[in-house]
C-alpha cells in the first residue's frame, strides 16, 4: 500500500467534510488511519484532522488525493530518508535502520518507494539513480553503498489482523495441546486449497521427523496433488527419505514392524553413496535408482527444493549446499511469491526460514514439542497458527481433509 | 433600510463563455437588459432599499453581477478572487469602491478562489459557502478566520448552479429556499441539519433561477417562472415580486446576482 498524509482544517464536522473524505477514501478502495483529530469546542471553533491515506497503487492514490484536495485536504510533505555510506564491505554505517519482516516504504526525493524484499534483520540500501530500495544482508553490502540511517522517512505498513470469523488464524492466540485439532486442521486444509486455486505458492519446511514418524507417504501425496510448490530441508530429511525408500529401514528402525534391525546403522551411508554415484537426486530418479519417496516426488512433480547443510551431516548428499550463506541466498531467491509456509518437525530450520519470510506469509507450525511451536508462533507474526501434535498424525488428517475437499469440489463442479 | 450595491448594465453582454448558460451565439439584447435592470432597481427602491451604484467598466461585462464583488459583514469587506481571468479585472474596481465607502478590506491569499456573496450566504449564525465550480473550500476556512463565524461548506455538483446563490436562498427566521439536487449528498445533509425550515424548488422552476431572489424581510424579488414557489411563499406570508430576467439568465444570473448587500450582516454573529 502507498500512502500520503493529509490534513483537513475548518468546520469539517458541521460541513460533514470529514465523513465525506473518509467515505471517499473507502469508496476508492483505499484505507485511512486518523493520526490526530482536534474537534472545536465552540460552534465557531474550527476542527483539525491529520489522516494517513493509503491506496493499492501510486496511481490510485494520486487520483484519490487529487479528489480529496477539492474538499480542502492539504498534503503533508514527507521528509526524505537519511543516508550514509557503508564504511567497508560487509559493514553497515553507524545508526543504520534495521528492517522488520513487514512491508516497508522509504521516502526518497519526496516519493515513496517500497523496500524489497520484506525481510527482517537487514539494512536498506538505496540506489538513487534507479530509485530502488533493497533490503541487504551483511554479506551483500559493499563499501560506499548508500544505507538508510535513523528512522526519518520510513513507513512500515503492518499487516492488519484478519477479522473474518472463519479464518484459521482465529485460533492463533494460544498454542496449547488442548486445541480442537481437527477443526484447526480442516481450516488449514481450506487455506491450502484456496492457495492452490488462487495461484498462491506453498512452501514446506520439514525435517527427518516426517520420515521417522511414518508421515512420508502423506507428504508424497501432498506433492502429487499439487499442494507443495517448494521444499526447504536439510541433508537429514532427504537422507532418511532415500534410505527409507532404498532399504525400508531408516535409523535401524523397521517402520512396518516398529522394531530395530541388525546392521541398519549403515543404510543411510549406503543411501548417500548411491546418490553421490548418480551425481544428484534428480539424476538418481532419472536412471531409476530412486523410484518413490518425498524427494522422488519432488523431482517428478517439478517441486523445487533447497537442501541446506549442517555441521553434523553425514555425507552430505550431492544436492546439499554446505555454505550457509549460499544456502540462505538460494532460499531467499526461491521464497519470492510464497503465500503459505507449512513448517513441520524442525525448529531450527523453521526459525531460519521464518527470518527470511515477509510478514504477510501465513505460517502453519506443527511440532510434537510445545516449545518449538511457541517459539515459531510468538515471533510477532499475525498470521501464524501452531499445532502441538505428531507430524504423521497431522499429515494423515490433513491429507484426508484435502481429499474430501477435492472430492466435494469435483462433485459440485460436476453438478454445475 | 437595507443598502444594496448595483452596477448599471452599460457594458453588459455575452462576450465569453464561463458557465453552461452563456453562449456567444445567443447574445443579450442591450435595450431589453437595460429595461429589466431598471425594473429591478425600481422594485428594490420601492421596497425601501437604498441603492448604491458602482461605475460600470468597459470590457468587464459581468460587473453587473455585483453579488460577486465580495462579502460585506459589518464594516469588513472580503473581495472576491475570481476563478476566471475574464472576471478578475472587476476586483480592483469593487474593492476601491468599498474602501471609498468606509469598508475595511481583508484580502484573501491570491490562490484562494472566492466569489463573494454569490457563494456565501448567512442563515442564522452560520455562513453557508458553496465550493467547487467557482470558490475553493480553502477560501471558506480563510473567511471563517477573518469573520470568526461558523462556516458550513457545501459542494455544488450541477454546473448549471455554479454559485450558491443560484440554488440556495436564505429566508428570515432561519429558513431557506433551495434546489436540493444542486448539492452532493453531504451538502444536502449538512443543510438539512442546520436549516430548520426548507422550501424545496422543483427542477423546472430551479432552471428559471427561482432561488436567485433578493429577500427583504417579507418581500421577495425573484425572476419570473416560479408559480409553484410563489404559491408556497405566499402561503408562508411572503409578498412575491416577480420580474422578467431573460437577458441576464443568458449569462447565468438573475435578481440576486445583480445585487450585493451592504452589508449582508451588520455584525458578525457570535464573534469572538
Amino acid at each position: 500500500m502507498f500512502s500520503e498524509t493529509i490534513e483537513l482544517r475548518g468546520h469539517i464536522i458541521d460541513s460533514l467534510i470529514l465523513p465525506k473524505v473518509l467515505d471517499e477514501i473507502l469508496r476508492a478502495g483505499g484505507s485511512f488511519k486518523i493520526h490526530q483529530i482536534k474537534i472545536g469546542q465552540q460552534r465557531v471553533d474550527q476542527s483539525f484532522a491529520r489522516i494517513e491515506v493509503s491506496g493499492p497503487t501510486h496511481e490510485t492514490l494520486d487520483e484519490l488525493v487529487l479528489r480529496l484536495r477539492q474538499h480542502g485536504a492539504e498534503v503533508v510533505e514527507k521528509a526524505d530518508v537519511q543516508l550514509a555510506s557503508a564504511p567497508a564491505d560487509g559493514v553497515f554505517p553507524a545508526n543504520f535502520y534495521v528492517t522488520t519482516n513487514q512491508q516497508t516504504f522509504i521516502t526518497l526525493d519526496g516519493k515513496e518507494i517500497e523496500v524489497r524484499p520484506a525481510i527482517m534483520d537487514s539494512a536498506i540500501a538505496v540506489d538513487g539513480a534507479s530509485q530502488r530500495a533493497t533490503a541487504v544482508k551483511f554479506y551483500e553490502v559493499r563499501k560506499g553503498m548508500k544505507i538508510v540511517v535513523g528512522h526519518q522517512g520510513i513507513r512500515v505498513a503492518p499487516i492488519q489482523r484478519s477479522t473474518a470469523r472463519t479464518e484459521v488464524f482465529e485460533f492463533t492466540s494460544n498454542v496449547s495441546i488442548e486445541q480442537p485439532k481437527s477443526a484447526v486442521i480442516r481450516e488449514m486444509a481450506r487455506e491450502l486449497k484456496r492457495a492452490r486455486e488462487t495461484g498462491g505458492k506453498i512452501l514446506v519446511v520439514t525435517g527427518p521427523a516426517v520420515v521417522h514418524t511414518g508421515g512420508a507417504e502423506h507428504l508424497e501425496r501432498l506433492i502429487e496433488w499439487g499442494y507443495v510448490d517448494l521444499l526447504f530441508a536439510g541433508n537429514a530429511l532427504a537422507m532418511r527419505d532415500i534410505e527409507n525408500v532404498l532399504f525400508g529401514k531408516p535409523r535401524r528402525m523397521n517402520l512396518d514392524r516398529g522394531s530395530l534391525d541388525d546392521e541398519g546403522h549403515e543404510n543411510h551411508i549406503r543411501a548417500i553413496n548411491a546418490m553421490r554415484e548418480a551425481g544428484s537426486i534428480a539424476r538418481a530418479v532419472e536412471i531409476g535408482v530412486l523410484q518413490r519417496g518425498i524427494m522422488c516426488s519432488c523431482v517428478r512433480h517439478g517441486v523445487e527444493f533447497v537442501l541446506a547443510g549442517s555441521i553434523r551431516d553425514d555425507g552430505p548428499l550431492p544436492d546439499v549446499i554446505t555454505d550457509a550463506i549460499e544456502a540462505q541466498k538460494a532460499m531467499r531467491e526461491k521464497i519470492t511469491g510464497v503465500t503459505i509456509a507449512l513448517m513441520m518437525g524442525t525448529m531450527l530450520h523453521s526459525l531460519a526460514v521464518e527470518n527470511l519470510l515477509p510478514a504477510n506469509v501465513k505460517t502453519f507450525c506443527i511440532d510434537i514439542n510445545p516449545v518449538s511451536v511457541s517459539k515459531l508462533t510468538e515471533r510477532g507474526r499475525f498470521q501464524a497458527v501452531g499445532l502441538v501434535t505428531d507430524v504423521e498424525a497431522f499429515l494423515r488428517e490433513l491429507t484426508d481433509c484435502l481429499a474430501k475437499l477435492d472430492a466435494a469440489s469435483a462433485r459440485d463442479g460436476g453438478k454445475a | 433600510m437595507r443598502e444594496l450595491l448595483l452596477c448599471p448594465p452599460d457594458h453588459y453582454g455575452i462576450e465569453y463563455e464561463i458557465n453552461p448558460w452563456m453562449s456567444r451565439a445567443r447574445g443579450a439584447e442591450a435595450a431589453l437588459a437595460q429595461k429589466q435592470w431598471k425594473d429591478l432597481r425600481a422594485t428594490l427602491s420601492k421596497l425601501d432599499c437604498k441603492i448604491e451604484l458602482v461605475t460600470p467598466q468597459p470590457k468587464l461585462p459581468d460587473m453587473v453581477f455585483t453579488a460577486n464583488a465580495g462579502l460585506a459583514v459589518g464594516k469588513k469587506f472580503i473581495p472576491s478572487n475570481f476563478r476566471h481571468k475574464e472576471r478578475a479585472g472587476e476586483a480592483p474596481h469593487f474593492s476601491r469602491w468599498m474602501e471609498e465607502h468606509g469598508y475595511q478590506i481583508s484580502w484573501l491569499p491570491e490562490d484562494y478562489y472566492f466569489e463573494g456573496e454569490g457563494d456565501a450566504l448567512f442563515v442564522g449564525d452560520a455562513l453557508f459557502c458553496g465550493y467547487k465550480f467557482r470558490s475553493d473550500i480553502k477560501s471558506h476556512r480563510a473567511v471563517a478566520d477573518i469573520l470568526g463565524c461558523l462556516v458550513i461548506s457545501v459542494e455544488l455538483v450541477d454546473p448549471r448552479f455554479y454559485h450558491l446563490d443560484t440554488c440556495f436562498c436564505p429566508l428570515p427566521e432561519g429558513g431557506a429556499v433551495w434546489f436540493p439536487a444542486a448539492f452532493d449528498e453531504y451538502g444536502q445533509r449538512a443543510i438539512r441539519e442546520h436549516v430548520p425550515e426548507l422550501v424545496d424548488v422543483v427542477p423546472e422552476e430551479a432552471a428559471h433561477f427561482s432561488c436567485n431572489a433578493v429577500v427583504l424581510e417579507r418581500d421577495i424579488v425573484l425572476p419570473e417562472g416560479a408559480p409553484q414557489l410563489m404559491t408556497t411563499l405566499r402561503e408562508c406570508g411572503y409578498r412575491c415580486h416577480e420580474l422578467p430576467m431573460t437577458e441576464f439568465l443568458k449569462a447565468g444570473g438573475a435578481c440576486k446576482c445583480l445585487t450585493m448587500f451592504l452589508p449582508q450582516r451588520s455584525a458578525v454573529p457570535n464573534a469572538h
